[in-house]
């Protein structure tokens, strides 16, 4: 691994962290789509970078998957639906800004910790990618449960699974990447836009998450 | 893939290729009848195929891995799915007279009762470990998709919350899959052998241990949410309760045990591994507090359905707490407690599934007298009742002695605690039991043709283990607790 190839390596995982510390700051479901649309941009450029650098053609596959669903598909198809249900007012958050960016930076210093160590014996790549990796995860995981909106959970979801990507990619000559990210893709698509806001959509004419939460069936 | 082509059509082939064919035929299909019946056939079908592995077990290959534990898992798996299909057929029926489901409906909910046994099966064989976690993957998102099926405002938030916490699981399995390979890759080397179980048993001693851990841990809370250990247990109530019932049926007595066997599958890993973690002490925490959580909340509930969830949450945290002792002992009780717990559970709920039928209502208060009012039934959900607390002569009391002895021999105190546990959830159990069968029996009620034959064979068999087990059952038993360690 020549320097300049493992800086650059880094750059794109480190520059993934940072655009899902920013997706926990948005508050407008718009501002935040394009957000996303950026961190699969990275994600894309970072998947294309560690397929020329192990020199595994099939990593392409991943990186294009990335590029055309993640950073341009989804992003338009939410921006049409938030457009036509009149969504994009600001979004409701459980907890305020400030904590949960602290709560982020936490996280990363937290995967940072944890896995550094462990993968001393691993070859360094593989190694920052797996740290960068836990951090987009959890900060994934964060935003999801700081967020009462749908459409913003399903981002929160979709930007974990961009850390999962990246440390697939990352793990060298591992097998199943292409077939891991073309399942989980189908199956966001699927699922996610086409049943569950829908369902949501058709039941309160709103994707506040909130609003199930008085239908909780085993109150009294 | 060296059994499939020696033999030209073996057990395994027709557990993954029947379902999926099925699955697209029911999908076509129009006519519900037909189409139930068509599932019960299938069903059975694949449970004769499951029963042939242990005539002809095929060579472990790159793809499939059939050994002594997975065959009880799809034997057990394949049973329930053909007797709760038996159920579903005129629990299907009468939703449909009901209109609450449409034909739309039913076709969807059938093609994906196929899809789910086929993600089951594939969990269940698959060497590749990338495999198996894509394979409980679709299992999950396709019981979000039948949780959804009625489409009331309690059902699309249960199946929301279901698909929040299952993919957040799902999510942490993989990362700790990703960390197994990477532990693997220094000793196997790069490719496909680095994510094949039977390759990763035989190395597993020269992996790096810390690696190994962190990725234990990863699995355990991912599969573990799947498994429905506290505190990543919020998902399941609501699943259960919100779903047509047979789901509930299949969800507890058949997924549960496909997120407990990859579980297990790493555990082995682990603790083939001498400088890893012990994994049983972490298992043996969150299956004792799933116990003691779930005994406490089984006070509270108010809806018969959410009441055997929590009781699920129950039996599948002694599962963990055997599974996580080890042991010759405790993992033949795991096991058999496995099997008993899947079978009474699934009867209970055909049980639950005609009661709510009949009375029309969910809520426990609404529900009383019914040995009165519906001798089979009420006499059938006692049964299913008292064979769930853990009461003689039913074979759930045999494996939860098995278990306390043998975490008596271990340490008596811990001991203690888990008979504690274990009575807080009796208690609240009895006392439901007695509202809901005895005394005067509640207004209303519709005529409804379910069968009960389903719920009686079930129950059948699990007086007949708790009296007589018999010395087959025990010894393949014995072999698969062996080899667990």
């Amino acid at each position: 691994m020549t320097g300049l190839g493992f800086d650059i390596a880094h750059l794109f995982a480190g520059g993934l962290v940072l655009v899902s510390l920013m997706l926990l700051y948005q508050d407008r479901l718009t501002a935040m789509i394009h957000v996303f649309a950026v961190q699969a941009l990275v994600l894309t450029a970072s998947v294309a970078w560690q397929a020329w650098v192990q020199d595994a053609p099939h990593l392409y596959v991943t990186a294009a998957i990335a590029l055309v669903f993640k950073a341009i598909i989804i992003p338009v198809a939410l921006s049409r639906m938030v457009a036509r249900l009149g969504i994009q007012r600001g979004i409701e958050t459980v907890v305020g800004v400030g904590p949960t960016m602290l709560a982020g930076i936490g996280l990363v210093a937290l995967s940072m910790v944890v896995m550094l160590p462990v993968t001393a014996t691993a070859d360094p790549l593989a190694r920052e990618d797996l740290a960068f990796a836990l951090s987009v995860v959890l900060l994934g995981l964060l935003m999801m449960v700081t967020r009462r909106n749908a459409v913003s959970q399903v981002i929160g979801f979709m930007s974990l699974e961009n850390g999962l990507i990246l440390a697939a990619a990352g793990a060298k000559g591992m097998p199943l990447v292409v077939e891991i990210s073309v399942a989980f893709s189908v199956l966001i698509a699927f699922i996610v836009i086409g049943i569950v806001i829908f369902r949501i959509r058709e039941r309160f004419d709103t994707v506040d998450v909130g609003a199930l939460d008085r239908f909780r069936g085993d109150r009294t | 893939m060296s059994g499939i082509a020696a033999s030209g059509l073996d057990g395994v082939t027709v557990l993954l290729a029947l379902p999926a064919a099925t699955a697209v035929l029911l999908a076509l299909l129009p006519a519900y009848r037909l189409a139930a019946l068509v599932n019960v056939i299938s069903c059975g079908v694949t449970f004769l195929a499951a029963l042939s592995l242990f005539v002809v077990t095929p060579a472990t290959g790159g793809f499939v891995l059939v050994d002594a534990l997975n065959i009880v898992f799809l034997v057990l798996n394949t049973f329930v799915a053909f007797t709760t299909s038996v159920f579903s057929r005129s629990y299907i029926a009468h939703e449909h007279e009901t209109g609450r489901l449409t034909l739309r409906h039913l076709r969807f909910y059938h093609a994906m009762y196929q899809v789910l046994l086929f993600a089951m099966n594939l969990a269940l064989v698959a060497n590749n470990i990338g495999i198996m976690w894509v394979a409980i993957e679709v299992a999950t998102l396709t019981t979000v998709l039948i949780v959804g099926l009625y489409r009331t405002h309690e059902a699309i938030e249960a199946a929301w919350k279901y698909f929040i916490l299952g993919s957040v699981g799902i999510a942490l399995a993989l990362f700790g899959t990703i960390l197994v390979y990477m532990a693997a890759r220094p000793v196997v080397g790069e490719g496909a052998d680095g994510m094949l179980w039977s390759v990763l048993i035989r190395h597993a001693s020269a992996f790096d241990p810390a690696l190994l851990n962190v990725a234990f841990v990863f699995l355990l809370l991912g599969y573990g949410t799947k498994v429905g250990l506290a505190p990543l247990h919020s998902w399941l109530p609501d699943a259960h309760a919100e779903g047509p019932t047979p789901i509930a049926a299949v969800l507890s007595g058949l997924l549960l045990n496909v997120a407990l066997y990859a579980v297990l599958r790493f555990k082995l890993l682990l603790a083939a591994n001498p400088e890893a973690l012990a994994p049983g002490p972490l298992m043996m925490t969150m299956g004792l507090g799933s116990v003691l959580l779930a005994g406490l909340m089984l006070y509270r509930r108010r809806d018969i359905k959410r009441l055997f969830a929590y009781s699920s949450i129950e039996h599948m945290g002694l599962m963990a707490f055997a599974f996580g002792l080890g042991g010759p002992l405790a993992n033949f009780a795991g096991l058999l407690h496995m099997t008993m717990h899947s079978l009474t559970k699934s009867a209970i709920f055909f049980a639950v599934g005609t009661i709510t039928q009949v009375k029309g209502t969910q809520r426990l208060s609404q529900i009383r007298g019914l040995t009165v009012s519906h001798p089979v039934l009420g006499w059938g959900l006692v049964a299913g009742v008292v064979a769930i607390a853990g009461m003689p002569p039913f074979g759930v009391f045999m494996s939860e002695f098995l278990l306390v002895s043998a975490t008596f021999a271990w340490m008596p105190l811990l001991a203690l605690a888990l008979v504690a546990s274990l009575l807080v959830g009796f208690g609240a159990l009895m006392l439901r039991l007695s509202a809901i069968a005895f005394g005067e029996p509640s207004p209303g009620g519709t005529a409804v043709a379910t069968s009960t034959v389903p719920m009686f064979v079930h129950l059948a068999l699990v007086l007949m283990a708790g009296v007589y087990l018999p010395p087959p059952i025990v010894a393949w038993f014995q072999t698969v607790a062996e080899m667990l360690g």
